[in-house]
């Protein structure tokens, strides 16, 4: 490579922030979606990066289930306030207590479904007409059809067989009153790219990422941790193992691994060698062949 | 995919940006699955889920191509509409694939996922030779300036592997592009549905001596793709802090679309023409010594002078043209044909605009490379030289000289749509 050639990590960075900068100038009033992930800690991470020594001028809005692991939520008010940004939390238990939603029900219950209404609400009423998220489409196969700047009807609605050309690097930003837009800076990052990118900035992400003792029961091929929310089956047996989380959501879904990685590099020695996909302990992806782009279709992001 | 992982090499690694392209069921997708397949890049429930699904389906073969046809209409309808963005690294180098759609609908799409691309395979089909869809494919990429172009000549499975079916395709193929500017192109036989020449040399065509696929795509040389010469800046925002610590700062944040700049050089901002010198390089982990493509950095000048979103910081002695009335070669991608005298918004770089296709110069018979003089009619997917009148200079290179700053799209004023790609020349 001659001197004057980047990394693909670095031009990987450089198109992030080169999308971030765009979200900023184009858009009235943008929000960073912070789900308290890895990824979306590495769009704070970034955005941090293209506006300094500026603060970040965006508000984070946190769609919040309700169900949490506490070690994400002391996190995000951590970041928070180190960055100096505004907080927006969009409550999947208000929605419900609004009656805007309806509880789903059984034993395989969970909020997840709930949070695009939520998340909706949160845009709407926050006139917000670009939102960030730490999405990449090397993470699902619908996902693997996204643009950049996702265009959003005024349902928050997305339109896979009608999806915008996007070409070169030039960003169609324009749109109707109510319209919006979803973002996706780390588009072309994959796990790995994430993992080390996370290594070689020595960027701070929540403790569950690492291998621990962990308090947790077997369901559905994953180990998930034991919660005030997690309703025991018969011959559910909660039980102490090493387990570490590949991703972060709502607690009652997110299925933790078997894994002694307790250091970054260890992580990415895991990822390097892992067989499966980090979404498939991921309850909310398994529930039908195109989970996530019929969820996506109704304004999940 | 290995166990022991190397993080140096990693991070060392340099990115080829790929794309497919060729006629409809020419064999991209299933390329693209045997090829993600073969290397080991797809993972123990990706593959249960498309053997689960080919299963269902009733087919004896695991369906390919399902690992980039991800959406419920293509998945029923065994077509890409949109393109699909894949991932993988083998030791040597990491790629990033746009699988785009053969079908003429969607040539909009596969010219997104071919915009950025620096190589595109080509697909044909060995029985059925180049058609025009090969050939509209190939002129894109030869518009775009994709510098490698790889043909695959597939379905080799379904004529014999005859070395006369692929000399045939050859030959076609040579002789059409003989009439285009494409710098590299290979050939490879090969059946993306058995595996042969894709990952593993095949067993059935010993009278092809070249390498397969994958060992092309990790060895052809990727030249710098970036324009090292002329200086471009154009500005994405200006960055004020409005703290104590950083009270004057007034930072220049973009991305370097061509040159190499350097702390302590004399600069130009245009539109205003105003000299200055820069002062700093700014990134959060330190100031740089310069500033190359394509890196998003900050630049500090040493005297204020007024410069926003949509300005450019050249060198004096270099500066782009800056023109009203641009010669382009364009792509029509909207359903809606041009109207005359209707404005549009032209964006290139930074910079906004409003426009107004004054003239079409001819229209491209994608079969034949005529120039139509006469058929001034344009429809989705024509390509046709025109002339653009914008409200306001803009600074251009010729796309043959800078991909960034060459290039240029059209936007509907009342729909909001993105209607037409434009090469400038
Ligand atoms: N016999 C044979 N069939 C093939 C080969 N490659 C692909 N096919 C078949 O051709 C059909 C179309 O394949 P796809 O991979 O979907 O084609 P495509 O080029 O991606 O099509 P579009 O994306 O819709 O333009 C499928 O039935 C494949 O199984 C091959 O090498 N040999
Ligand atoms: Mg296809």
């Amino acid at each position: 490579m001659s001197n004057y050639s980047l990394t693909h990590l670095e031009e990987l960075e450089a198109e992030a922030i080169y999308v971030i900068r765009e979200v900023y100038a184009q858009f009235d009033n943008p929000a960073i979606l912070f789900s308290g992930g890895k990824d979306s800690i590495v769009v704070a991470h970034l955005a941090r990066k293209a506006f300094w020594p500026a603060k970040i001028p965006f508000p984070f809005v946190h769609i919040d289930t309700g169900h949490n692991f506490p070690e994400t939520m002391a996190f995000r008010n951590q970041l928070i306030k180190d960055l100096g940004v505004q907080l927006v939390v969009g409550s999947v238990q208000e929605s419900i207590d609004e009656g805007a939603v309806a509880e789903e029900t059984g034993i395989n219950a969970s909020r997840n479904a709930l949070q695009t209404t939520t998340l909706l609400d949160t845009i709407e009423r926050n006139n917000f007409d670009a939102c960030m998220g730490g999405a990449r489409r090397d993470e699902e196969k619908a996902r693997a059809k996204e643009r950049f700047f996702s265009h959003r009807d005024d349902f928050g609605q997305w339109d896979p067989k009608n999806q915008r050309p996007e070409l070169w690097n030039l960003f169609n930003g324009k749109k109707r009153m109510g319209e919006n837009f979803r973002v996706f800076p780390i588009s072309n990052w994959t796990e790995m790219d994430v993992w080390q990118y996370i290594l070689q900035e020595n960027i701070a992400i929540p403790e569950l990422y690492f291998a621990k003792e962990r308090n947790v029961i077997w369901r559905h091929g994953s180990w998930l941790p034991m919660s005030e929310f997690i309703t025991l089956r018969e011959g559910d047996e909660p039980q102490m193992k090493m387990v570490r989380f590949r991703t972060l959501g709502d607690i009652t879904i997110t299925g933790g691994q078997e894994s002694d990685a307790d250091t970054l590099e260890k992580i990415v020695q895991e990822v390097a060698s892992s067989r499966q996909t980090e979404r498939g302990n991921r309850e909310d992806d398994k529930r039908s062949e195109s989970a996530m782009e019929d969820r996506k279709r109704q304004g999940y992001f | 995919m290995e166990n022991t992982f190397d993080t140096n090499s990693y991070l060392n690694m340099e990115l080829l940006r790929f794309t497919t392209a060729g006629s409809v069921d020419d064999g991209k997708s299933t390329l693209i699955g045997r090829l993600l397949y073969d290397s080991k890049s797809i993972f123990e429930d990706q593959v249960a889920q498309i053997e689960a699904t080919s299963t269902k389906r009733g087919l004896d073969h695991v369906d390919l191509s399902l690992f980039t046809d991800g959406l419920k209409d293509e998945r029923e309808q065994g077509i890409t509409i949109d393109v699909a963005y894949r991932y993988f690294a083998t030791p040597k180098r990491k790629f990033i694939i746009a699988d785009t759609p053969g079908h003429v609908q969607y040539t909009r799409n596969m010219v997104t996922g071919a915009s950025t691309a620096n190589l595109a395979l080509i697909l044909v089909d060995a029985r059925k030779g180049v058609i025009e869809q090969t050939k509209r494919h190939t002129f894109i990429a030869s518009l775009l300036q994709i510098p490698h172009v790889f043909v695959c000549i597939n379905k080799m499975d379904l004529v014999d592997y005859s070395q006369e079916a692929y000399d045939r395709v050859v030959k076609e193929y040579t002789d059409f592009a003989a009439k285009l500017n494409v710098q590299d192109v290979r050939f490879i036989p090969m059946s993306a549905l058995h595996g042969d020449n894709v990952v593993t040399r095949s067993e059935h065509m010993t009278w092809y001596e070249g390498g397969t696929l994958l060992h092309n795509l990790e060895t052809v040389h990727i030249s710098a793709d970036y324009n090292l010469r002329d200086c471009r800046f154009p500005v994405q925002t200006v960055i004020r802090p409005h703290t104590d610590e950083y009270h004057d700062f007034r930072g220049y944040a973009g991305r370097v679309a061509g040159g190499i700049f350097k702390k302590g050089d004399k600069v130009v901002a245009l539109p205003s023409g105003l000299e200055s010198k820069i002062s700093g390089i700014h990134t959060l982990t330190g100031e740089l010594e310069e500033a190359f493509p394509p890196m998003s950095v900050t630049i500090t000048l040493e005297d204020d002078i007024d410069i926003s979103r949509g300005d450019m910081l050249v060198r004096s002695e270099n500066r782009p043209e800056a023109q009203q009335d641009l010669d382009v070669m364009l792509c029509w991608l909207n359903a809606t044909p041009p109207r005359p005298r209707a404005k549009y918004v032209l964006k290139q770089t930074t910079a906004d605009a409003r426009a107004m296709i004054t003239e079409i110069t001819y229209k491209m018979d994608i079969n034949t490379l005529h120039r139509l003089e006469e058929d001034k009619d344009i429809k989705m997917n024509d390509i046709a030289r025109v002339k653009i009148r914008s409200t306001k200079p803009i600074f251009a290179d010729e796309y043959n000289q800078n991909r960034v700053t060459g290039s240029l799209i059209l936007v509907d004023e009342t729909t909001n749509e993105t209607v037409a790609a434009g090469m400038i020349r």
